[in-house]
Parts: structure tokens; C-alpha cells; sequence
């Protein structure tokens, strides 16, 4: 039972992620009509942006020699150095708070993206979009090898969230070995609020409203005078930043490398079809199905009966439910149906 | 006046006489008869080495550094720099003029750590550029595939980082050489720390990387870990570059078992070990001990990428940059003042590997493959970096010193990050060749 407890925890994290991911993706196809394999460069880009602000903080700086002292003393991080106690603990925290730097800078990498590339691609076919947008994430990849090298580059939950939580205390199972991650169940809680803000954004404010309009028929909403392409735009940069902030929460669990994001990308990929093209409710149970079902196909019980489903899956649901229901679980008729 | 008159015998006795006059300073010449022809041999004042390395992927920060000693090695074999290992090896037939007086060039290849490429890439430089030796690589599916390529085009392959038992086991080849260690070895050289640190009434979960370099590595290890009386609970396989391996951590929670086995390398090892940690298991007790952690191939880079998670985790390897021989010494030097930091141990092997290949062509006289092949074969050296050394006949394996490592809490620098726990002697690592059956086939020479 205490197995069958952890990997569900599992499979929401997992599927936390994978969400994550397949909502950014979904919004940029729902919205602006392009297959965005950039997406997952994106997230690699957050990441960097959380291993770029831990390098700004601890940044060395060399303390004056002692008096009398034989050699200099070692260097120290610069917030160390500057704010004593203040700056251990700010570097202690720099993951979270490097979601500060993330935002404006996943902005204007999602502005700037959509800009200066891909609004040239809108009428062009899918096969174009996958293609441009898949060299773009090449190009990224390969910017940050250059600039970090490939070898990962671990970065430190804070130290209040660091070990383990004893989930079977909270609930009086004295017997049961139930424990998590505790940056694993923040990730999670961090992932529902994410995606709760994006649909209460679509959902309870006039911009959204307008965005959900353009969605579902752009040519009208044109007609009444407003700029849908412009929101579109904005739309793209939002996206870019939900899986900016995504990847810069996901670096305490997986160290961070610059081809992070194609990892991630296939999967999310299959999430964003399971789901249903452009359903964003769709891309949300998608990712958590998919994720809870992987996490049990790991179990070694499972295993023992079909050897290696774990690895197949995701792939085995994703064509069970396009066999059954073409358009996935909550698609719309017409998408992608041209 | 006299008359000149050519009969048919007197032809045919100039013919042979000049035939002996004209062939006989050749007997004296090694590789000049046109049957001592091999792939490439080069014919003018250079001779060209193809170093195939994983230039992106998952391994390309291995790779770079590969990359950087192989370029060492050549600027040390043509006499620039300090030459580095030249001066610690205990043969002395490399005098820094190149190899036989011929410059050393090289081309280069990216294995993007798949079988495919590498193969592509390795006959690129044959067929095109004219490679007569290749070397390099960071995994085992990379060398056997690579060396199996080589043995068909009769170039000689000198194997960078490969640990599978099979490179020089089941899929061994004539014209391939390994020197850097094996998982069979890893397993020898532990099992005795093992049992010191932890005892012998353990039970161990594996995570296994799925292919042959993990296979033969897990078999290994559980071969050497029961041998002390410990009982394997579990052994799991797990897709390479799985980067999430929680789903494959949780079951290892409630399995009863107090250590865990992370027979995996490079990115997907730095992804399972701090998952692991972060899952608590370096903090967890079972069956009234704390439960352990071991890393069997264990390497300065991975534990760079680890962080605080590779801390006191024991683990084996090749070669440390911490070593104080004077070989590895002279190496350290060498390549931190053109670098500006230690090599890795797929560094050092690489460029052993090169100064092998040249020193066994001097040695032999000629780049003839087959002649060089029979100068490596059995060749004893030291002043490398690992001790007496032998290239083993029967299989092309280098027998050596193993080293058991463990991650240093308390490093003194970023690059101080494996602690040298013992150095374990060549006898104890030593086995029966025949173990792992194959065959090394011919050593055919082959012109391309």
C-alpha cells in the first residue's frame, strides 16, 4: 500500500510537469496556430536563467589579505561578502527567487521569438513550423553549451526545503513508510497555481476573454476592431514564461543541461495530442494521466507481468486514445483537421 | 671494337641479377614490400590520427576534454610543449620528431555518443582523410561498434572511455585496444572496500542503464557484492536518458533493501544519484544500518554535475588527477597550463592511448597495421599514470591498478572533488581472459 501511496505522488509530480510543459505548448497552438518545438528550449532557457542568477549571486570576491596572515583568505560569494548572514540566506533561496530575473527575461525571449521568427511562419504549412522552430531550439541548445558547457550544473533547493516529508505522519499511519521530496511536493503545488493563474487569466478577465474569442474565431473578433495579433502576441509570451518559471522551479531536480528541454519536449508533445490540439483543460488531465500511469508502470509488480511497459506507456495510451477518439480527450472538431 | 651480343640466356642472367641487386636493400626495409601495405599507411612527410570524440550529446563535456588531450598528445609526439608523459614513460623510443620522423596531423569526428554516427564518422576520416589510427569515444556502444568498423577497414582503434566487459570481452577485436578498466574490474576492486565500510549481510537494489555497458556492469557487480555474502533484492533497468528516474527510486523506498546500486554514467547517473539523495536515502536506515549508496563508475565530471549528492559515495575509477606518480604529475602539469584545468580520466586515457599507438609504430619500424598490432600485444610499460602496466595479448585489455574513490565532503578546490581511497594492485584485478569469451580474428592487413 505504502508503494502504491508514492508512486501516485509520483505520477502527480510528474504530471505536474508534464502539464506544465503541455499548457504553454497548447496555448501558443490554440491561439497563434503554430507547433512550437521550441518549446522545450524555453524551458532550458528558465533554467539557465535560475543557474545564471545563482552565478550572479556567488559571484567570488577576494577578502583582504589578513595582517600577518601567510596567504589570502579564500573568496567568497559576493553576497556573502556584501550582506553577511542576509546574502548566505538569499543565495540559500536563489531558485525561487530567480523566478525574478526569469519572467522579464523569458518576456522578452518569447516576445522576440515571436516577432522576429515565427509571425512569418503563420501561414505557413505545420511541416515549415516544425521545422523552423526545431532548428530555432538547436540553435538555443547550442548557445548554451557554448556559454555553460554540457555538463550539468546542479542547483540547491533552500535548505528549508531540502530532505523529506513524512506523509504518512500527517496522516497517523504509524506503520507506513511513506515519504517525498519536500521540493518535489512544492513543485507540485507551484504547478497548480501556475495553471490555475493561466485559466483565471483566459477565463475571468476581459483580456482573456478576448484571447478565448480570437481562439475560437479570429476573423470576428478582427471584425469588431480589436488587435487579436497583438494579444496572440502577448499570448506567446506568456507561454514563454510559464515554461521559463517551469524549468527554473524544475532545476533542484534535475540538474540543469542544455538539451534539458528535448527531453521533455516529446513528451509533452504526446500530452498536447492525447489531450486534444489547443484544448488547454485537455493538456492539463492529459499530463496528469499520462504521468500517474508512467509512475505505475514502473512498478516493479507491473513489470513482472508486462516486461518493459514502463517505457512504452505513454506511447501504448497515446495510440489506444487517438485510435478511440481521433481529436483525443477534450479536443475541438476542426483543428488540425484542415 | 668489340661486338656487344645479348643471347637469351644472357637476358634472362641480367634479369635475375638485377632483380636480387634491386630487391635486396628491401629485405633490410620493413614496409617496403608492397605486401606490408596497411589502410593508410602514409607516404609523406605526415602521418594523420582520426580522433573520433563526442562533440555534442549527452558526453560532449568528456568529449571537449578527450579532445583537448588527444591535441596534447600530438603537439607533445611532434616536441612542442614540455612533452608532457614522453618524459615518465618507460619507453623511450618516442624522441618528440613524430612518429618515425613523419609530422603529426590530425582530423577530427563528433560520435554524438551513437553507434551510427560514430561509425560514420570513423569512416569518414579513413575513406577521406586518410586516418591511419582512430581513437577516442565515451561509451561502450560507441567502441564496439567503432572497433568493429576498424577490424573490417584494417585501421587500428585505440578505445577512449569504455568500462563494458564485452569491448574486450565478447566483442574483442585484433585491431582494437582498450586501456582504460572494465566493470569486472570495478567489482574486484570494490567488493574488498565494500565490505570493509559496509559489511556482509547487505541487500542491494539495482538501477541499470539499458545496454551493454550497464548489463555487463550490473552482472559484475553482483557477481563480486554476492560473493561477499550479500543478497541482490531487485535489479531494474532504465531507459538511457530517462532524466526523471523517481518512478525508478520509489520502489526502492519499501524494497527492504539498505543500498543501492547506480550502475549508470555520466548525465543519467548525475540525474539518479541526486534524485536518489533528494528521495532521502542517504538519510534513511534499513534493517538497522544506513543505507548506502555506491556509484561503480564514479568520475571527477559526474561528480561536478552532482553537487553536494556525491558526497562520501563510493565508487571506482581509471585515474585521478590527484594521484602523485610522477607520470600523472608530469600530465596534470602539462595539461593545466594549456588548459587551466586537471584532465579528466577520459582525458588521461585518451592520451595514453595516443602515445601508445606511436611508441608501438616506433618501436616496430613501420605503420605497417599488423606489425604495430604485434608491438602492443604483451608490451609492459610504466610511467603513465596507473602503475606497471601490461597490454594484454589475449584480449587487448590493459591490465593495471584500479582506483576506489570516494566524494570528497570537504573539497579544497572545484576540481577537488573524488578522494583516492586505495589504489587497488593489478593482481587483485587480474582474471582469466577466456571468461568472457570472443575471439580478436585475424590481423589480415588491408589496404583502403
Amino acid at each position: 500500500m505504502d508503494a502504491i501511496i508514492i508512486q501516485f505522488l509520483n505520477g502527480l509530480d510528474k504530471g505536474a510537469a508534464y502539464s506544465l510543459i503541455a499548457l504553454g505548448l497548447t496555448l501558443v497552438f490554440g491561439t497563434l496556430g503554430v507547433v512550437n518545438f521550441a518549446h522545450g528550449a524555453l524551458f532550458m532557457l528558465g533554467a539557465f536563467c535560475a543557474v545564471t542568477f545563482n552565478a550572479l549571486l556567488t559571484w567570488p570576491v577576494q577578502p583582504p589579505k589578513v595582517e600577518g596572515a601567510l596567504f589570502a583568505p579564500r573568496p567568497v560569494p559576493y553576497m556573502e561578502y556584501a550582506f553577511g548572514d542576509l546574502g548566505v540566506a538569499i543565495i540559500n533561496w536563489s531558485v525561487p527567487l530567480s523566478i525574478l530575473l526569469a519572467i522579464p527575461v523569458m518576456l522578452i525571449i518569447g516576445l522576440t521569438m515571436e516577432r522576429g521568427l515565427i509571425r512569418f511562419f503563420y501561414k505557413r504549412p505545420h511541416a515549415d513550423q516544425i521545422l523552423v522552430t526545431f532548428g530555432l531550439a538547436i540553435v538555443l541548445q547550442e548557445i548554451i553549451k557554448k556559454i555553460y558547457g554540457a555538463n550539468p550544473i546542479p542547483q540547491a533547493a533552500p535548505d528549508a526545503f531540502a530532505g523529506t516529508a513524512n506523509i504518512a505522519a500527517w496522516f497517523g499511519m504509524a506503520d507506513a513508510f511513506i515519504v517525498y521530496p519536500w521540493w518535489r511536493l512544492i513543485y507540485f503545488l507551484f504547478a497548480f497555481l501556475i495553471i490555475g493563474a493561466v485559466f483565471a487569466f483566459l477565463q475571468f478577465t476581459t483580456y482573456g476573454m478576448v484571447v478565448r474569442a480570437g481562439m475560437r474565431d479570429r476573423e470576428t473578433v478582427g471584425l469588431l476592431g480589436i488587435n487579436i495579433e497583438k494579444r496572440f502576441t502577448v499570448v506567446f509570451g506568456i507561454a514563454a514564461v510559464v515554461a521559463g518559471i517551469a524549468g527554473v522551479m524544475y532545476t533542484p531536480i534535475l540538474p540543469p543541461n542544455y538539451h534539458m528541454g528535448m527531453d521533455f519536449l516529446v513528451l509533452s508533445f504526446v500530452v498536447v495530442v492525447v489531450g486534444g490540439m489547443g484544448s488547454l483543460p485537455g493538456a492539463v488531465v492529459a499530463g496528469f494521466t499520462l504521468g500517474i500511469l508512467q509512475s505505475f508502470a514502473s512498478m516493479n509488480e507491473i513489470k513482472a507481468i508486462i516486461p518493459g511497459i514502463d517505457q512504452v506507456i505513454i506511447y501504448l495510451v497515446a495510440v489506444i486514445i487517438l485510435l478511440t477518439m481521433p481529436r483525443g480527450l477534450m479536443g475541438r472538431s476542426g483543428v488540425m483537421e484542415e | 671494337m668489340s661486338k656487344f651480343i645479348m643471347n637469351r640466356r644472357s637476358l634472362l642472367r641480367a634479369g635475375a641479377a638485377a632483380g636480387v641487386t634491386l630487391a635486396a636493400p628491401m629485405h633490410f626495409m620493413r614496409g617496403a614490400y608492397a605486401a606490408d601495405m596497411s589502410c593508410n599507411m602514409p607516404t609523406g612527410s605526415t602521418v594523420t590520427l582520426g580522433f573520433n570524440v563526442p562533440q555534442t550529446g549527452p558526453y560532449a563535456d568528456e568529449g571537449a576534454d578527450e579532445m583537448k588531450a588527444l591535441q596534447l598528445a600530438a603537439k607533445h609526439l611532434n616536441g612542442e610543449g614540455d612533452g608532457g608523459m614522453l618524459a615518465t614513460f618507460s619507453s623511450k623510443a618516442l624522441k618528440g620528431n613524430g612518429i618515425l620522423g613523419k609530422k603529426v596531423n590530425y582530423v577530427t569526428g563528433d560520435t554524438q555518443t551513437k553507434s551510427d554516427a560514430a561509425r560514420d564518422s570513423a569512416k569518414r576520416m579513413i575513406e577521406k582523410e586518410g586516418a591511419v589510427m582512430i581513437t577516442g569515444g565515451s561509451s561502450s556502444g560507441v567502441a564496439v561498434a567503432v572497433q568493429s568498423l576498424c577490424q573490417d577497414m584494417g585501421v587500428i582503434f585505440m578505445a577512449g572511455l569504455t568500462h563494458s566487459n564485452d569491448t574486450t570481452g565478447k566483442d574483442k577485436r585484433r585491431y582494437g585496444f582498450r586501456h582504460f578498466f572494465n566493470a569486472y574490474q570495478s567489482g574486484e576492486a570494490l567488493a574488498p572496500v565494500l565490505q570493509q565500510e559496509y559489511g556482509s549481510d547487505r541487500r542491494a537494489y539495482h538501477l541499470t542503464a539499458d545496454y551493454t555497458w550497464g548489463w555487463t556492469q550490473e552482472e559484475s557487480i553482483k557477481n563480486a557484492t554476492e560473493g561477499l555474502g550479500w543478497e541482490t533484492v531487485q535489479a531494474v533497468k532504465t531507459p538511457v536518458g530517462a532524466g526523471d528516474f523517481s518512478q525508478y527510486i520509489t520502489p526502492v523506498l519499501n524494497s527492504g533493501a539498505d543500498v543501492l546500486i547506480l550502475n549508470h554514467y555520466g548525465g543519467d547517473m548525475v540525474n539518479s544519484l541526486t534524485q536518489a539523495v533528494q528521495f532521502g536515502l542517504k538519510d534513511k536506515q534499513v534493517n538497522g544500518k544506513n543505507f548506502e549508496i555506491v556509484v561503480p563508475l564514479f568520475s571527477r565530471l559526474m561528480a561536478q554535475g552532482a553537487g553536494s549528492a556525491a558526497e562520501n559515495i563510493l565508487g571506482s575509477a581509471n585515474w585521478n588527477w590527484s594521484l602523485d606518480d610522477a607520470g600523472s604529475q608530469a600530465f596534470v602539469k602539462s595539461f593545466g597550463a594549456e588548459y587551466g584545468f586537471p584532465p579528466s580520466q577520459a582525458a588521461h586515457t585518451c592520451y595514453v592511448q595516443a602515445l601508445l599507438y606511436a611508441d608501438a609504430v616506433e618501436r616496430a619500424g613501420t605503420f605497417f597495421a599488423p606489425a604495430v598490432i604485434k608491438a602492443l600485444e604483451g608490451f609492459e610499460f610504466d610511467g603513465m599514470g596507473n602503475g606497471p602496466t601490461l597490454y594484454r595479448a589475449a584480449d587487448h585489455q590493459c591490465m593495471k591498478d584500479v582506483l576506489v574513490v570516494r566524494g570528497n565532503p570537504d573539497p579544497q578546490s572545484e576540481f577537488d572533488l573524488l578522494k583516492v581511497v586505495k589504489v587497488v594492485p593489478r593482481t587483485d584485478v587480474d582474471y582469466d581472459p577466456a571468461i568472457f569469451g570472443g575471439e580478436l580474428g585475424p590481423d589480415t592487413a588491408k589496404t583502403c
